[in-house]
């Protein structure tokens, strides 16, 4: 457990002084105008990698001061980031599948955009396509 | 012990509808769970029959050929899709997933810890009473408009095509959901903090480790689903286009979402039911399971890698070339934990002192059933056979062999071992055994022409098939009844030992040396009325059998209590009995 | 020892008062709730993953229409609900301190602040809200929408000056790509209000769970020894406003 000059302990939780969370509150607005700011800039292909990295930042701060992380147990933290993992793991794969089959979506688009655009008239004889059907709610 | 004085325990310590309705006692929800689980289940299998009757014989065109055509203004096919989507929904959600880890584990996990309760019992009853809530959504889609999408929900038909009481059904499953995260919520936290003193981690009984992986499971993946099912009914309600390719969406996200999770809960299926099996095997082999670590090991491997393989599930439904062969490889790393299992099994059963007490028959029929589930499952995670056996009953016999050959007979065997702690009343074991084969029978002989007519390309889910599949239908339907009268049995056999006259079980039956037993049958409000003293969980020497009780005794004093002493030092009789 | 006690009683007189009788210990109930609490958290995180990845793969496959889409969404209005949420989860993380000391004036007060703040956050959401709504900038299946593919809506008056910038866009196109770029903004607004109503739907199940610490509160049943529920709201709400740390930049900022 880290030692803090400002740490108190008490009961059975950690109490944290309030300079250190006016502090964090501090750092998580500056953040915040950084983010706008550099969100109306032009990065070269960088904007998400910065973007994302200034929010995680904001979010390693909450998780580790607001959320106590840095006093609590460590398997809470394992649990948090476990969480993460696993999202981590859903969206690699995903994305992953979604990068390969794309060309055959556009391609296929692209066609029936065209079918579409020489017999208007199949919408309406399909009238499943375009609109949700009348269902339960009505 | 057999006093004629009126014991109070928790079946009776409180009365009225009331008060089972609003217990917070995690025995009762148990035991309410249970009834509820097996009165889904009934539901389920009189939809089971429907469907292997109309499929008894090839049909004319017109109409079935068990089911009459234009009932209620739906044809015979129709009704014929409302039939196995709603067993396979309510089969899933409804019986399955809540039913070894809600009924037996809300039932055994506290008391196996010589705990008193879970950790969140109010947590717990909600649970329950969401699932009951889940319940009444799928019997009022399945009241209203029936439900044909197939238990998968597949967008865009079930967003955009469908005519059926979607919604209300997915509303159901989302609801149903949050009963299971919660329960799974509540044993992780259970066992992480109400282990007694001297029940380090690997100490713990092995149901108790495989109740632990399902509930990361739980807590990991079902959100996942809710979430799936949520964007499907918001798609269907307001036309959001996230997978309706005609607004633009994408139908192969609606699969990942959904296999995101539905993979990873078929081993909130079975996962609980080798937990059962392995309590079962040590305890009437009398002797330690073997592999001891690599059981408890395997459990959290299985949660692990069911997460990296639920693309398998995809290979024919839009899933890239890629991402599919890397789905196939890693499909088999699941094969390596299932099959320790297996093994240590076998492994514990030789030179075992067995004794053939009904839940050991069902026992014995899970490593039978789940060893040709898992290994059929090899051919569909291999990516080119599958091309071949994708949607064919090879894969409807795999699933049901897994799902209803290990998870359901290993409730069953479940329900079998524990009603003497339940009820306090010893069952007869002719009608229990009975029951046992001939459901075991009536499986085989249901599923395994399955695989035959699979193999040779008969779809599932079709209405009609090609009359070269007429003899395996046929088997397939006299078996599926013959399994109906053997479940039929095993329940009764059940009920039959509650009516009339009551055989008394002792506190512990069967030899366990699990804290479980060491309550009186059936426990106390409170669980013990002696601290329970923790030992080895597979340990059976520190107990004989005890012919006066007519169960097990330990052979020590234990905490020098002046009652066990007593009964303790009574016998040290031959272990074997029945 | 075991967690049993000698005699069925359930409340034996050793327990204190805040210590329900499965537990031996306020500190052992303490970590089980918190435990408790972050195995939920997780269980939020993949709630919200579901969206997350279906807003990934529909970005990655049409980088321009969320670019575009994004201008659409006011940046200062997003910025201001951000720090909105940072102040009161810095109230938040203050009232389990207070609680922790015993200090029920400046607890209730601070979760008076954080309740005020997350009805501010969703007063904002609604001025966001209705002016897409009025503007037509909605999903592609609605009927009030400008992209929805059968009758696309023409706004009128004040509102019409998003489907103007639209129809700027499209100009230049051929009839096909115009109408599948109109199609997949239907897709952008889609995914932006499931993204944002799910987490307005948590800033309403957080201000309920906050009126209740509230209410707790002023009964003054917090204190050292009994802080738990506080932490846990505070916890949940932290969450919250982790999530929306992430949806700022996602749909606000695409450069």
């Amino acid at each position: 457990m880290t030692v803090h000059a400002h740490d108190e302990h008490h009961g059975l939780g950690h109490v944290l002084p309030v300079s250190t969370l006016a502090k964090v509150l501090g750092a998580l607005v500056a953040l915040t105008v950084l983010t706008v700011i550099t969100g109306k800039m032009d990065l070269y292909g960088f904007d998400l990698a910065v973007a994302m990295i200034i929010a995680t930042t904001k979010a390693v701060l909450v998780a580790l001061i607001f959320m106590h992380l840095k006093y609590d147990r460590g398997f809470h933290g394992f649990i948090f980031l476990g969480s993460l993992l696993f999202v981590g793991v859903f969206l690699a794969y995903t994305m992953t599948d979604t990068a390969q089959y794309q060309g055959d979506i556009r391609q296929f688009n692209q066609q029936s955009v065209a079918e579409e655009l020489l017999n208007p008239l199949d919408d309406e004889a399909d009238p499943g396509a375009g609109s949700p059907p009348g269902n339960e709610g009505h | 012990m057999n006093s004629v004085e009126k014991e109070i325990h928790y079946l009776n310590h409180e009365k009225g509808f009331k008060s089972w309705f609003w217990t917070l006692d995690h025995k009762r929800l148990g035991l309410m769970y249970m009834w509820a689980v097996i009165a889904a289940f009934v539901l389920g299998g009189v939809f089971a029959m429907l469907v292997r009757m109309e499929l008894m014989q090839p049909n004319s065109l017109e109409g079935g050929q068990f089911l009459s055509d234009q009932v209620g203004g739906l044809s015979a096919a129709d009704r014929y899709n409302h039939f196995f989507t709603l067993h396979g929904a309510i089969m899933v959600f409804l019986v399955i997933i809540p039913g070894i880890p809600a009924a037996l584990g809300n039932f055994a996990l506290p008391m196996m810890l010589g705990a008193k309760d879970v950790a969140f019992p109010k947590l717990n009853r909600f649970s329950f009473h969401l699932w009951l809530t889940g319940a009444l959504f799928f019997v009022g889609a399945l009241l209203w408009k029936g439900l044909d999408t197939g238990w998968t929900f597949y967008a865009p038909y079930s967003t955009s095509h469908s005519d059926t009481s979607v919604i209300m059904a997915t509303s159901g499953a989302f609801i149903l959901g949050f009963s299971s995260i919660f329960t799974g919520l509540n044993f992780l936290v259970t066992i992480h903090k109400l282990r007694p003193e001297g029940m380090t981690w690997f100490r713990m009984p092995l149901f108790l480790w495989a109740i632990y992986a399902t509930a990361v499971i739980q807590i990991l993946a079902t959100p996942v689903i809710g979430i799936a099912l949520l964007m499907l009914s918001v798609e269907r309600w307001l036309g959001i286009g996230l997978f309706d390719p005609a607004l633009g969406g994408d139908p192969v996200l609606f699969e990942h979402l959904f296999w995101f999770y539905s993979h990873p809960a078929v081993y909130v299926m079975v996962l609980p039911a080798m937990g059962v099996v392995s309590e079962l095997i040590a305890n009437f082999s009398r002797k330690p399971i073997f592999g001891y670590r690599s059981i408890a090991m395997s459990s959290v491997a299985i949660a692990i890698f069911s997460f990296i393989v639920w693309g398998h599930h995809m290979y024919v439904a839009g899933q890239s070339e890629v991402v599919s062969v890397i789905f196939s490889a890693l499909t088999f790393s699941v094969a390596v934990p299932s099959a320790i299992k297996v093994f240590n099994w076998v492994a514990t059963l030789y030179k075992g002192s067995i004794r053939l007490n009904t839940p050991m028959w069902y026992a014995l029929a899970v490593i039978w059933l789940f060893s040709i589930g898992g290994l059929t499952g090899l051919f569909l995670g291999t990516l080119g056979t599958d091309i071949h056996l994708h949607d064919t009953y090879f894969v409807v016999a795999h699933f049901h062999f897994v799902m209803v050959g290990s998870a359901i007979f290993a409730f069953i065997g479940g329900i079998y071992y524990w009603w003497p702690k339940m009820y306090g009343v010893m069952y007869n074991e002719t009608y229990g055994r009975l029951g046992c084969f001939l459901s075991w029978f009536g499986f085989n002989l249901t599923f395994l022409p399955q695989f035959v007519a699979g193999t040779r390309g008969m779809p599932r889910r079709y209405f009609d098939y090609d009359p070269q599949f007429a003899s395996y239908n046929m088997w397939s339907t006299i078996g599926a009844m013959v399994l109906m009268v053997g479940l039929v049995i095993g329940l009764f056999a059940l009920v039959h030992s509650l009516i009339g006259q009551r055989r008394k079980a002792p506190a512990n039956p069967w030899g366990a040396s699990t804290l479980d037993w060491q309550c009186t049958s059936p426990p106390p409000p409170h669980n013990f009325d002696h601290a329970p003293s923790v030992d080895d969980p597979y340990d059976h020497d520190i107990l004989r059998w005890d012919e006066q009780e007519q169960g097990f005794m330990p052979i020590d004093p234990v905490d020098g209590d002046p009652n066990l002493a007593k009964m303790g030092s009574a016998r040290t009789a031959p272990a074997t009995h029945s | 020892m075991s967690s049993a006690h000698p005699t069925a009683d359930a409340h034996g007189h050793d327990h204190p008062k805040h210590l329900a009788h499965h537990y031996d210990t306020l500190e052992q109930q303490f970590e089980g709730n918190k435990l408790g609490m972050w195995a939920f958290l997780l269980t939020e995180i993949l709630f919200f993953s579901g969206l997350f990845v279906a807003y990934s793969v529909l970005r990655s496959n049409y980088p321009e229409v969320f670019e575009f889409g994004s201008k659409f969404l006011n940046t200062t209005l997003g910025a201001t609900n951000t720090i909105v949420l940072l102040v009161s989860s810095f109230t938040a993380a203050s009232a389990v301190r207070n609680a922790q000391l015993g200090e029920t004036s400046k607890l209730k007060m601070n979760l008076f602040i954080t309740l005020l703040c997350a009805s501010a956050f969703m007063g904002i959401k609604y001025v966001e809200y209705s002016h897409k709504y009025h503007a037509g900038l909605l999903w592609g299946g609605n009927a009030h929408s400008l992209f929805n593919p059968e009758a696309p809506y023409v706004p009128h008056g004040d509102h019409a000056t998003d489907s103007l910038v639209v129809q700027e866009r499209i100009a230049g196109m051929e009839v096909d790509e115009s109408r599948m770029f109109m199609r997949n903004m239907g897709r952008f607004f889609g995914v932006y209000f499931c993204l944002t109503g799910l987490h307005g739907i948590h800033v309403l199940i957080g201000m309920v769970v906050i009126t209740w610490l509230l209410r707790r509160a002023s009964r003054g049943e917090f204190g050292p020894d009994n802080f738990t529920a506080v932490d846990l709201g505070a916890l949940y709400w932290h969450l919250v406003d982790l999530i929306w740390i992430f949806l700022f930049p996602l749909l606000y900022l695409i450069a």
